[in-house]
């Protein structure tokens, strides 16, 4: 029973983390109907740029977030910009998957050959800090970065629900051609759009590297989570990747706990599969194009 | 350009395999074999992939899962002993088939999704490949991998049997791509290309023909990955389930042209040298990844429809003169490809 409490709130502060990254992967699929396939690789990116800054200059991992939320900003923008915006305007669905595939290979390519493939991660000296709650083993990075996590997701929303801009977001994701219609700039809409949620990589890369070894393949399994996850919680819905990524965080953790670590990332694609059997939409689903 | 067949149609085919098989009988040397055997393997899984991502319009990310599976039948059968060389060989049609009827129930689980989402359940499958691949260490060895047992060939004639093996492979996708295109399988997949739920409601029976192509693309490409094994005789989940095997055939069949005979063959044809020489050039070093990703980036954004349909295009546009022009966009193949987005956009 000890075992799987601790396997739970583990599982609630790494799903956190994962809420972020998601957030920014389904936000981008509102918006463009892009399935960012960089999402993960932006991710490791956002470790790397930490372990940089951490390194050489000597900044915090947590406070470094303030410099890599910008630069992973303007990366999107300039994805966006230069390769997603030219695709003929037919065929965005195959063709942006498999663009964003290759700036995810790009990626991959440009830090091995800058950092090599050995794994790293981002040791700060409060790394083994931990404190104990009724006897319950909680770790001040894994505290911090839930922390960190949800105050992102909180300036998303209000972003989103506050602002003109999050307005025409907003307006766009429900119906484009109305959006457009009423004035709002498609164009400018996606690339800062496609900016916010590569941004949301930056943070959710700080706190990954602290918790986890990587190195620039690292992406592959960080994808196959977030892809799991935003389809759980219905392609678009960033309320329902959140509970998703809880929910998936929680569930591999437990299986972790309970028989393997091995098992815990495949316990994502068999629940992944069996919602798809029962509930193609996902489980908080609005209906999306491409499910049925 | 459901023509059947025609006697240019045979005669390119026929200059095509002659000149395969000739290559190693005028005594081609080793690399040029090796390099084409992966060329050739490439074509015949893009032309497998084309099957299902082509023709029916599915892009399925996971189709080197079942590469993966064929390569590991081939491993675990053949461990200790290849009974005098040839009878893996035999053996792969069985392969085939037995993955072919395994991907069935896959299929249906994940073609009840479309487009994007469907991108993603095959990209899992992937995982899920290589998950298992890695940890169910007592039949696939896990990161340590297994290996085959080395077939008795003559130095000399070392790759030859499979170099035929893959051109007759390559053969039979072919085959199956042109029947496809001639046949009402064909026809029907060109429905759910572009409408399916048209062409559900007129009577089409969207579900069989989609679960047949992908059953039988996928039984291809595991007879590809059983060839493969054999070949470089080691087997780790890293290279049997390898991400960058998908996105080939994936590649290969954007670079040529989808929902063509020859677009996938094409495809494989030009990028395979492509990669070897990126490898040859910039050594062991990641760059060969960045190489890769940029050549990707410069076909999805100047050839986002393949060289095939391009020119036919070109050619058909210039043979018409100017005012026919913006009829010939709505011709096939271009047509497939023009109806299947509206209903993505849509």
């Amino acid at each position: 029973m000890h075992a799987l409490i601790q396997a739970i709130i583990l599982g609630i502060l790494t799903g956190g983390v994962y809420a972020l990254m998601a957030s920014g992967q389904t936000l981008i699929f509102g918006i463009m109907k892009v399935v960012n396939l960089a999402q993960g690789a932006l991710v490791v990116l956002g470790a790397y740029l930490t372990y940089t800054l951490f390194t050489q200059l000597g900044i915090d991992p947590f406070l470094s977030v303030l410099i890599t939320t910008p630069l992973l900003f303007l990366v999107g923008v300039a994805v966006q910009w230069a390769l997603l915006r030219p695709l003929h305007s037919d065929d965005v669905g195959q063709l942006s998957l498999l663009v964003t595939f290759a700036v995810a290979l790009g990626v991959e390519g440009v830090l091995s050959f800058a950092y090599g493939t050995t794994l790293t991660n981002i040791q700060p000296s409060y790394a083994n800090t931990s404190w104990t709650i009724l006897g319950y083993q909680v770790s001040l990075v894994r505290f911090v970065a839930f922390v960190l996590s949800l105050v992102m997701l909180g300036l998303l929303y209000l972003i989103l629900q506050r602002t003109k801009f999050g307005r025409s977001v907003r307006a766009t994701v429900q119906n484009p051609m109305s959006a457009q219609l009423l004035g709002v700039n498609a164009q400018r809409v996606s690339a800062i759009g496609f900016g916010l949620g590569t941004a949301t990589a930056a943070a959710a890369g700080s706190v990954f590297g602290m918790l986890n070894s990587f190195n620039p393949g690292s992406h592959y399994d960080l994808i196959s989570r977030l892809l799991t996850i935003v389809v759980l919680g219905g392609l678009g819905s960033i309320g329902g990747s959140v509970i998703a990524a809880l929910v998936m965080g929680v569930a591999s953790s437990v299986v972790s706990a309970l028989a393997s670590p091995i098992w815990s990332d495949f316990s994502f694609f068999i629940v992944l599969l069996l919602v798809l059997l029962l509930r193609p939409r996902g489980l908080f689903g609005a209906r999306t194009r491409g499910a049925l | 350009m459901r023509a059947g067949i025609t006697r240019v149609g045979l005669l390119r085919a026929g200059v095509f395999f002659a000149l395969l098989i000739a290559i190693p009988l005028v005594g081609a040397p080793g690399w040029i074999l090796n390099t084409l055997i992966f060329t050739i393997m490439y074509a015949g899984l893009a032309s497998s992939w084309n099957l299902v991502g082509g023709y029916a319009g599915y892009p399925s990310l996971g189709h080197v899962a079942f590469f993966g599976i064929g390569a590991y039948a081939i491993g675990i059968l053949f461990s200790k002993d290849v009974h005098g060389g040839y009878v893996p060989f035999l053996v792969l049609p069985l392969i085939g088939l037995a993955v072919g009827l395994l991907a069935v129930p896959i299929g249906w689980v994940s073609m009840r999704t479309r487009a994007d989402v469907f991108a993603i359940v095959t990209i899992t499958i992937l995982f899920i490949a290589q998950t298992l691949a890695f940890n169910l260490k007592s039949v696939t060895g896990g990161a340590q991998g297994s290996s085959v047992a080395p077939p008795p060939f003559g130095v000399d004639t070392f790759d030859w049997p499979f170099y035929f093996a893959m051109v007759i492979l390559l053969a039979i996708a072919m085959g199956i791509s042109f029947y496809f295109r001639n046949s009402k399988i064909g026809l029907s997949l060109a429905t759910v290309r572009a409408d399916e739920d048209k062409a559900h409601g007129v009577g089409v029976r969207v579900t069989a023909v989609k679960l047949i192509s992908f059953g039988v693309s996928a039984g291809l490409v595991a007879m590809a990955g059983g060839i493969w094994a054999y070949y470089v005789g080691f087997i780790y989940p890293q290279f049997a389930v390898d991400p960058l095997i998908t996105i080939g055939m994936v590649l290969m069949t954007f670079l040529g042209g989808r929902a063509t005979l020859w677009g996938p063959v094409l495809g494989a044809f030009i990028l395979i040298p492509a990669q070897e020489y990126f490898a040859q050039a910039f050594g062991a070093s990641q760059l060969y990844l960045v190489a890769y990703a940029a050549v990707f980036l410069v076909i999805m954004l100047f050839l986002p429809r393949g060289i095939l349909p391009t020119i036919t295009q070109r050619l058909r546009s210039r043979r018409a003169g100017l005012a026919a022009d913006a009829a010939s966009t709505v011709q096939a193949p271009a047509a497939g490809t023009t109806a299947r987005n509206e209903r993505i956009t849509r």
